[in-house]
């Protein structure tokens, strides 16, 4: 909820909500009689209750973009309230034609900003994946602590470098040959239950994640719960495609954590003949050019 | 090296092939002297199962010399002679502990694929499909074994490959399919299907402690040997009819438990078993599972129906009533050989069976595909094919 993935803009607009909507209930009054309509100081505690609770939406809503556009249905109404109370003839309309103007503008910068981030939620991916792995606890937070491990498990991983104390450079396999890279910091970190990440300004795509570790019952092990979320290049076609070509993260994902299994349960990723190949081969040993130091041994 | 390799439904061909190579730290390289062909590999022959890819090598049921071992093996040494188990259990996750090998959770790195058709991932097998690993199969000259230090079993001088080749799959299976019945004194075990696994889950049977073991099938030369070698009493279902003997020869109660030792190809003739083949033809239904609705409906009130046929997708018909209704207990799985190799391994050593009767053709890896054709047929009166790849 409290998302660290959630932009500025978001979080901007929800408290700003908040300030107006308690500016309106405390002091109905004034407010009223400073737009220009000092009859309806009642009506100004409604919309203040309104204002607030579009700004604690803005704040907690998974999909700020829906709760932006509540701020928009918000405006709208203000500016029927205000164009029906040019009619009146009770209301000082000096002050209400200026309140009436900015009321414009702020409901044009809502409708622009519920567009950016209802885009950014469209254009958002989020992946989860939970695996049971037969270590404790301790072992597997220890295991996912030191990122020099990932190269172990995560096969897009290329490099990891360790940039500071919570930071750290990640280059990464994309489809196409080609990479992308992105630098990551460390924004949550509680010994044996949450490590939580995200890439900072100017990764080539914007990610976030965390993992979660919870004694599984029964002595089985450790309940490991991965939770990506990232903006792929192309929008969800994009990742759509990439899912086709077996490159999408959400796969991946899946596909790491069973290696993950596989290294901390057995001590390697496990392979057979045909798995060692990217694609389609035939359950046979690899011919001798397989082994040269050029091709590439995917896993 | 040659390889027995799988280029088609009913399309063999034995090719030259690289030699494998240690891809993991735990793997080993065995020289295989000895080779089976299984009742199993005959589904793959027959293109009933999918995810096979032209070129995969087959084969399960292999034994030989360790020629390489990776650098974590320390249990095995060069020139050990071992027969491998054909389930890859990693040994360390759960399911291995709780001794259920053939759900290993690690040994199947196409987990994601056998997933999207059963729901979650069993082991892998050698030489099985993609579904099921991906791994090279047993039937060539070497076979990379993966997990050495935990599968195979060293065997130790004074026995030849024929009296234990079969710790490999069909004896373990066998004897699986009569532990599962949960055998109590006086119990009559009624199996379908007299092949391999069919003998040895009768002779198995009579080791738990069954009173009697009927036998099913429709060849006189399979069911002679239930006779002969298991002392099975033998029921051809051409013949009689297999529901009304059950209820005759058990004083109308049914057999306490029966065994379906035949699986998903099924043979039926008449209108019944023209319905499921012609399903199975235009993909309606994957499996044929006659065998199986004849063992249920047999099966007297509150027995168990255990499973060791293999079945690989779904199903049509299926007396779920009866299952219901009558409490009837249902027990299945690929057989978890690693809990019974050093079990019935002793029991060889100790002279109470010699698994050798089954072996009725030797014949060279060359002649792999005649061997499928013959077994397939039940040409030549033939029950099981030992393949010698050197």
């Amino acid at each position: 909820m409290w998302n660290q993935g959630r932009s500025r803009l978001a979080r901007g607009l929800g408290w700003f909500s908040i300030g107006l909507g308690l500016v309106e209930i405390v002091a109905p009054g004034r407010t009223a009689r400073w737009i220009g309509v000092p009859k309806s100081r009642n009506l100004l505690r409604f919309f203040g209750m309104r204002e607030i609770a579009s700004g604690v939406i803005l704040l907690l809503h998974h999909k700020p973009g829906e709760a932006a556009w509540l701020r928009v249905a918000g405006d709208a109404v203000d500016l029927s309230f205000l164009g029906a109370s040019h009619l009146s003839r009770s209301t000082d309309k000096y002050r209400l034609g200026i309140a009436t103007a900015t009321v414009g503008a702020v409901t044009a910068l809502d409708i622009t900003s519920a567009l950016v981030l209802s885009h950014r939620d469209r254009g958002r991916i989020v992946r989860t994946h939970t695996i049971t792995i037969n270590r404790p606890v301790e072992d597997v937070y220890r295991f996912w602590s030191n990122f020099e491990n990932f190269s172990r498990f995560m096969s897009h991983v290329e490099s990891i470098r360790i940039t500071g104390e919570k930071r750290s450079h990640w280059t990464v396999r994309a489809p196409a040959g080609r990479t992308v890279e992105w630098e990551a910091e460390i924004t949550e970190d509680r010994e044996n239950e949450k490590i939580a990440w995200r890439s900072l300004k100017g990764a080539d795509i914007d990610n976030s994640g965390q993992v979660e570790f919870f004694p599984a019952p029964g002595g089985r092990g450790t309940e490991v719960r991965v939770r990506i979320e990232y903006y792929p290049p192309g929008g969800a076609l994009g990742a759509a495609l990439a899912g086709l070509l077996g490159e999408e993260p959400g796969t991946q994902l899946k596909g790491d954590l069973y290696r993950l299994k596989q290294v901390m349960e057995t001590g390697e990723v496990v392979h057979s003949d045909a798995s060692i190949h990217m694609g389609l081969h035939p359950a046979s040993p690899p011919p001798e050019s397989f082994w040269n130091p050029q091709s590439r041994y995917t896993h | 090296m040659k390889a027995n390799c799988w280029m088609g439904p009913k399309n063999l061909e034995v090719r030259e092939v690289p030699d494998p190579k240690i891809l993991n730290q735990r793997d080993a390289i065995v020289k295989i002297t000895s080779t089976a062909i299984c009742g199993s590999d005959l589904h793959l022959y027959n293109g009933f199962i999918p995810a096979m890819e032209p070129g995969d090598i087959l084969g399960h049921e292999f034994m030989g010399e360790v020629v390489e071992a990776g650098s974590e093996v320390k249990n095995l040494k060069v020139g050990d002679r071992v027969v491998v188990p054909f389930p890859i259990a990693c040994g360390s996750c759960w399911n291995c502990q709780q001794g259920m090998y053939s759900l290993c959770e690690n040994s199947n790195p196409n987990a994601w694929m056998a997933e999207k058709l059963m729901g979650y991932s069993p082991a892998g097998i050698f030489g099985y499909t993609h579904l099921l690993g991906g791994y090279a199969g047993g039937q060539a000259e070497f076979a990379r074994v993966p997990f050495a230090d935990f599968g195979p079993i060293r065997i130790e001088d004074g026995f030849t490959d024929e009296q234990v080749l079969f710790l490999s799959d069909v004896f373990p299976t066998g004897y699986m399919a009569a532990d599962l019945c949960d055998i109590q004194p006086g119990d009559t075990i009624a199996v379908w299907g007299c092949g391999p696994i069919g003998l040895f889950a009768i002779r198995s049977a009579y080791m738990l402690g069954a009173e009697r073991v009927i036998a099913i099938d429709r060849f006189p030369y399979r069911l002679e040997m239930a006779r002969e070698k298991c002392c099975a009493e033998p029921l051809n279902y051409e013949e009689v009819n297999v529901l009304e003997a059950l209820k005759e020869m058990t004083g109308g109660r049914g057999p306490d438990a029966c065994i379906d030792a035949v699986g998903m190809e099924a043979h039926k003739p008449g209108l019944l078993g023209m319905y499921d083949r012609g399903k199975q033809a235009i993909k309606l239904e994957t499996d044929r599972p006659h065998a199986l609705r004849e063992a249920i409906l047999a099966c007297r009130n509150g027995g168990t129906v255990s499973v060791i046929g293999v079945y690989s997708g779904f199903i049509d018909k299926f007396p779920m009533g009866a299952v219901m209704n009558r409490s009837l207990t249902i027990k299945s799985g690929q057989a978890h050989v690693h809990r019974y190799l050093r079990p019935l391994m002793n029991r060889i050593a100790g002279g109470e069976i010699d698994p050798e009767f089954i072996v009725t053709h030797t014949m060279s890896l060359d002649e792999a595909p005649e061997a499928y054709e013959m077994f397939m047929n039940k040409e030549d009166d033939c029950v099981k094919v030992v393949l010698k790849p050197h």
